[in-house]
């Protein structure tokens, strides 16, 4: 059963220093305000898993939670770099980074092949690129009856999950709906999970016997943080903070404005300013 | 009516995208191609996001492969691993619209880093989807701006195969697919050469010369026997065009919380 808690307090019991740790949100539902908690606690030599690293993992890496990130795309969607994440690889600051890099299909068949308990995943990719050269996870293998050649990965399995959704129900079962992503299989390929939630309510109030429930015990805990997905956004809930994804631009390209930004909206406040954020987008 | 390179080498791609086609859309310039085409010759075009949206009909342009406004105007949107192994590696997109970095003469594509991959001058976004899209959709369509940092002799890293190094490898891996069969730059259409591959010019825009297409090209260009010089966008074109940016600009022109 999930337990209810505070997310400063699931933070600190569920995300260890050496952890490897998956915030997943495909650009919808990201799970920011757990990101920031995680800062906030200051954890050291993370192994980052996420498929698009977003602003979410360039704040990590800057504020030095990171020994090593897995990953298939990162970059700022529609605007550019991602600068804090370029500035680790390119001039090892605040501290070097080891890339596992990935495409978006090699990174969702880890995660199914995580969630589905196998060893590896198998798919048509990755022929004729020089990614397998500088990424020993990627090899190839052939189809025991068709002799076709197919790249394999080893499957996802982090020490922790985080995802944000829409809402629980007071037993724990989580909603979520709309670009669900690769949430489901990120939470059940992992030892365990967190997730931030809109609100709780008696009955989640499924519109279709197909919505994506998560039963309450295959999450370890939930926190309720309103707005939890701010500057990404949750569907019927508040609209994507494109601005802010636009003037993130600005103030990560520069070390002094982001550890300016950082301290005033991250390091100096608490999961409740999610609130008021995401309110001016709804 | 008066337009942009931009505004050319956009209309041109959009020209590309049928009525019936399946596109798999990057964001940037083929999301602007691809709901351009929606809008005018092509109104029955599905446009697919990575994200999940499968026939998204957006109003205004998103800015990121997953605003909500894809879903709520898709038809149905699947979660990302389903997307990516029954909807692309299962065959179901006819068209791939992709761009890069770097692009070479056999229209293989580097998006991943300028400069050594350990140690790089620029690190960039990296594969993102591309490397299975050209693998698995129909064809490939590029739209690049032309010039002679993007179009080059050698990539600094092979992310997505195009037809290979030398032109061949493509064939001679088993890929079944076309690969890329047209490339549009805001100077030129370039389609392969038949056999050897090679992306060579094949019509010009209006007003440009062989010499321009020539000084912005980092190889030594070839042209086809018969250049064709691009239709200029319509009225009708350039307007659907403007109204769509314009509208989008607005859109996402909302105050930032937290900045």
């Amino acid at each position: 059963m999930a337990l209810f808690q505070q997310l400063p307090a699931a933070v600190s019991s569920l995300v260890h220093d050496g952890d490897s740790v998956a915030l997943e949100g495909f650009t919808h539902l990201i799970p920011f305000a757990a990101g920031h908690e995680i800062i906030r606690q200051g954890r050291r030599n993370l192994t980052l898993i996420r498929m698009t690293p977003d602003l979410i993992y360039d704040q990590m890496i800057g504020s030095g939670c990171a020994r090593k990130l897995v990953f298939s795309w990162g970059g700022n969607p529609g605007v550019g770099s991602l600068h804090r994440l370029r500035d680790a690889i390119e001039h090892g600051w605040p501290n070097p980074i080891e890339i596992e890099e990935h495409s978006h299909s090699a990174m969702a068949h880890a995660y199914s092949a995580g969630a589905a308990g196998m060893p590896s995943a198998f798919f048509r990719g990755y022929l004729g690129t020089e990614l397998p050269a500088v990424n020993p996870n990627i090899r190839f293998l052939d189809c025991p009856f068709t002799g076709q050649r197919l790249a394999c990965v080893p499957a996802h399995r982090p020490d922790v999950a985080i995802i944000h959704a829409q809402r629980a129900d007071r037993a724990g079962n989580v909603l979520l709906e709309g670009i669900v992503g690769i949430q489901k299989e990120a939470i059940l390929s992992a030892k365990r999970s967190l997730v931030t939630v809109e609100e709780v309510v008696d009955d989640l109030g499924t519109t279709s016997p197909n919505t994506v429930v998560l039963p309450s015990w295959t999450i370890t805990a939930i926190a309720v943080v309103p707005g939890g997905a701010h500057p990404s956004y949750a569907h019927g809930y508040y609209s994507r903070d494109n601005s802010f994804y636009v003037a993130w631009d600005d103030i990560a390209k520069d070390r002094e404005s982001f550890a300016v930004w950082m301290r005033q909206h991250v390091l100096e406040v608490g999961p409740d300013v999610f609130g008021e954020r995401a309110a001016l987008c709804e | 009516m008066n337009y942009t390179a931009t505004e050319i080498m956009t209309i041109g791609a959009a020209r590309a995208l049928g009525n019936n086609d399946v596109c798999f859309v990057g964001i940037g310039l083929p999301s602007v191609a691809c709901n351009l085409a929606r809008r005018t010759h092509a109104p029955g075009v599905t446009l697919v996001y990575e994200s999940g949206t499968i026939a998204a009909k957006p109003s205004v342009l998103p800015l990121s492969i997953g605003d909500g406004e894809l879903c709520e105007t898709a038809l149905t949107t699947v979660p990302v691993p389903e997307m990516f192994r029954y909807w692309l590696q299962g065959g179901r997109i006819t068209v791939g619209f992709l761009g890069g970095a770097q692009v070479d003469r056999f229209g293989n594509l580097n998006s991943t880093v300028i400069g050594d991959y350990r140690k790089p001058k620029v690190r960039l976004p990296g594969a993102g989807g591309a490397t299975e899209i050209a693998n698995c959709c129909g064809r490939i369509f590029m739209i690049m701006r032309h010039h002679a940092r993007a179009m080059v002799e050698n990539l600094d890293f092979l992310t997505t195969l195009g037809h290979g190094p030398t032109g061949q490898e493509r064939r001679q891996l088993g890929i079944l697919t076309a690969g890329p069969v047209l490339l549009v730059t805001d100077l030129c259409m370039m389609q392969p050469e038949p056999d050897t591959n090679e992306f060579i010019v094949t019509a010009l825009h209006p007003g440009v010369s062989r010499e321009q297409v020539c000084q912005n090209t980092g190889w030594a260009v070839r042209f086809a026997d018969a250049v064709r010089e691009t239709e200029p966008p319509s009225e009708q074109e350039l307007e659907a065009l403007r109204d769509l940016n314009a509208s989008t600009e607005r859109a996402h022109a909302g105050r930032a919380a937290a900045v």
